[in-house]
């Protein structure tokens, strides 16, 4: 077993016993569940938005290269900066290269999840740089020093009196037990970095071929802030989110904001087309935009899966996953938590050592039957254990599979066992439990059913005579 | 094996609605097991048995929905590109879950049953969301004299067996089961109906383990009560 594997084990062993967490997070997810149904069934529709939506994205990743070219073209002939990154270490290095050439020191965020994925904020701070994340569960978990829990909700383990204590400790601030409260005491340190701030970087959650423009999606307006009051903003974006055509976020950012947050829209929708125009009054004097392939391309050329790159990253997955909710955000060691990100991972940092995550699901489908633009998730979790165990399989699971079909192809050879494990039942409570135990993994925490004395197979034959 | 029961319930009920029931005794196992463990090589000769052992049948009624979305579903999905795709496709339309196939097929919801109990219904995964069999356990359970359903918050969450699932990550399973039961035990059920009877092995090997007042029984059970 890998390191990855062996952290998800011992980390789900915790939390599955954790009542305290099993209750929290189940508590907050059932208020989601509520609000969502409610704005779902203001659709007239849900499941031909659901199409469309599925089929607008269909087209967008299948012609990327259109309409990416599209994009930037559109993007370039307004002033706006575009770099493209192969991988996670080169985004860092344009990144790093735009502070550098402009002397910048502070830098402030909105929440990108692009940039947790190559490790964004390490990078900086390493290369001496102050950078905070203006997102209000981005900045907890930032002050925490840990990732964000669920990439739509950082910070939705914590209750109120935990963020409470941490503020008093990070930020002196006097204790409260009031939401509003401790929005104010971040907002007020926040507000003095966004105007200290040298450059802003935000992610996106659309961007659009025919317009060329990046729509960001946010309930605080800390993004508007980071994107128009610094000199400089950087938007870093994954090449798979872009769409065809304006008119498209009509479906989509109410589909966003209802599968992500059960809210009918989010509360600030934005656009962003370029730096600063000659006669406009405000907004960023350089706007660069950094595409990430990050192996988004590796899946792109597996035709089975493909769709995976619909994503819009509302989370509705983690939200409906009894995996997730039993484990939680941080188990699973990845950017992207949940069945998305147990389906993409592998094919972002490799298979062989992401492959348990692909395990570690029942195959109960509760996601597919949500993601609103239809991605076949849990099939690709199966289509992934096929794949990890075609390129290598587990020696005594390919013998025992083997052995089992020889088994299942033997009626006479399958009667016997099953007369033999009557027989062996007798002896199983001598060593029920313990190490000797065969059947240890189920009998640990459940009882075994006992073989019939007459099986079905018996009484068929018995009524024949 | 386990639960001989289940299949003894359905031939009596086939053949009290006048159908003739045949099994064939060298029926083993549909290879889903090795099949969702990803070793789809070893999978296919125990679904070219199966495939071989049911080609002639008339119908093909599957007292579980787990089994069912193996022989509909992902049997076509097992053997595409391979020479047994046509049988694994004529076998797919003509194969049944056993709530579907008398509700659907035959229009049956009234099968004279008496099970005068509360019960809650677990919806199987592979039985709602692989074969969307939500209405037909109900309208079935619905025309059961006597018997009052009270459905629980939890109904359609998985509960937790997924098979060798149940084994690899027993930590995830064994607390996905618990929140089921306990979704259960809120209804004030006698008795937890399912139409997959390895859900049931998952639920009640967990509430007898817990000593939680939990009885599960298969639909067929219930439905072949009087």
């Amino acid at each position: 077993m890998n390191a990855s594997a062996r952290q998800f084990k011992r980390d789900a062993e915790r939390l599955t016993r954790d009542l305290r967490h099993r209750l929290l997070i189940r508590t907050a997810l059932k208020k989601y569940e509520v609000a969502r149904d409610a704005r779902r069934s203001r659709y007239q529709d849900w499941q031909s938005a659901r199409q469309t939506a599925a089929e607008i994205k269909w087209d967008a990743v299948n012609h990327l290269d259109k309409y990416l070219e599209e994009l930037v073209e559109k993007l370039e002939s307004r002033g706006t900066k575009v770099h493209w990154a192969s991988d996670g270490e080169k985004a860092r290095q344009i990144i790093l290269g735009i502070i550098r050439e402009k002397q910048a020191c502070s830098i402030i965020k909105s929440k990108v999840m692009t940039g947790e994925e190559i490790h964004l904020n390490e990078a900086l701070e390493k290369a001496g740089l102050s950078v905070v994340e203006s997102d209000f569960g981005e900045y907890i978990v930032q002050l925490r020093h840990e990732a964000p829990y669920h990439f739509v909700f950082p910070a939705m383990h914590l209750v109120r009196g935990e963020i409470s204590e941490l503020f008093q400790k990070e930020l002196g601030s006097n204790p409260t037990n009031d939401p509003e409260q401790l929005m104010l005491i971040a907002r007020q340190v926040l507000r003095g970095k966004y105007i200290s701030a040298d450059i802003g970087i935000s992610g996106a959650n659309f961007a659009i071929a025919e317009t060329g423009m990046i729509s960001i999606t946010e309930n605080e307006g800390n993004a508007r802030l980071t994107c128009a009051l610094p000199k400089v903003h950087i938007a870093l974006m994954g090449i798979e989110k872009v769409i065809p055509k304006l008119e498209d976020l009509a479906i989509f950012l109410p589909m966003l904001a209802t599968a992500g947050a059960g809210q009918a829209l989010t509360g600030y929708n934005s656009l962003y087309g370029g730096p600063r125009q000659p006669g406009e009054s405000d907004g960023p004097e350089e706007f660069h935009f950094v595409l990430l392939d990050n192996k988004r391309t590796h899946l792109l050329a597996d035709a089975e899966q493909r769709d995976a790159l619909h994503c819009i990253r509302c989370g509705a997955c983690l939200n409906v996953c009894p995996i997730y909710r039993n484990v939680g955000g941080h188990t699973y060691g990845t950017t992207y938590q949940g069945p998305i990100g147990s389906v993409i991972t592998p094919h972002l940092r490799g298979l062989q050592n992401w492959k348990h995550l692909s395990y570690a699901s029942s195959l109960c489908g509760a996601c597919t039957e949500t993601c609103p633009v239809k991605i076949d998730l849990h099939h690709h979790l199966l289509q992934s254990r096929r794949n990890a165990t075609a390129q290598r399989s587990i020696w005594w699971e390919k013998f025992a599979f083997k052995g089992f079909a020889f088994l299942m192809n033997r009626p006479i050879l399958f009667l016997l066992v099953g007369k033999l494990g009557r027989l062996g039942q007798k002896f199983h409570p001598f060593v029920k439990g313990t190490r000797f135990d065969p059947a240890r993994a189920w009998t640990r925490s459940r009882e075994l059913p006992t073989i019939a004395k007459q099986t079905f197979g018996e009484y068929w034959r018995a009524r024949g005579r | 094996m386990c639960y001989p029961r289940i299949g003894v319930s359905m031939v009596e009920i086939f053949e009290r609605l006048g159908h003739s029931v045949d099994y064939p005794a060298e029926l083993t196992c549909c290879g889903q097991p090795a099949f969702n463990s990803g070793y789809w090589k070893e999978a296919r000769p125990i679904g070219v048995r199966v495939l071989n052992r049911l080609k002639d049948a008339e119908v093909v009624v599957i007292a579980s929905g787990s089994c069912g979305a193996m022989i509909k579903k992902f049997y076509m999905d097992l053997f595409a590109k391979t020479a047994h795709f046509q049988a694994a496709k004529a076998l797919a339309s003509k194969c049944y879950e056993f709530s579907d196939f008398l509700v659907t097929r035959l229009g049956v919801t009234e099968v004279g049953a008496r099970f005068p109990h509360r019960v809650t219904f677990h919806d199987g995964c592979h039985g709602l969301r692989e074969l969307g069999n939500k209405k037909q356990p109900r309208a079935l359970l619905a025309k059961v004299q006597g018997l009052e359903l009270v459905e629980m918050s939890e109904a359609e969450t998985c509960c937790g067996f997924g098979g060798t699932f149940a084994t690899k990550f027993p930590m995830i399973s064994t607390a996905m089961g618990e929140v089921k039961c306990a979704s259960a035990l809120e209804t004030r059920a006698e008795y937890i109906v399912s139409n997959d009877a390895s859900c049931n092995m998952h639920i009640q090997g967990l509430a007898d383990r817990q000593q939680l007042p939990l009885r599960t029984i298969h639909l067929a059970e219930v439905l072949n009560s009087r």
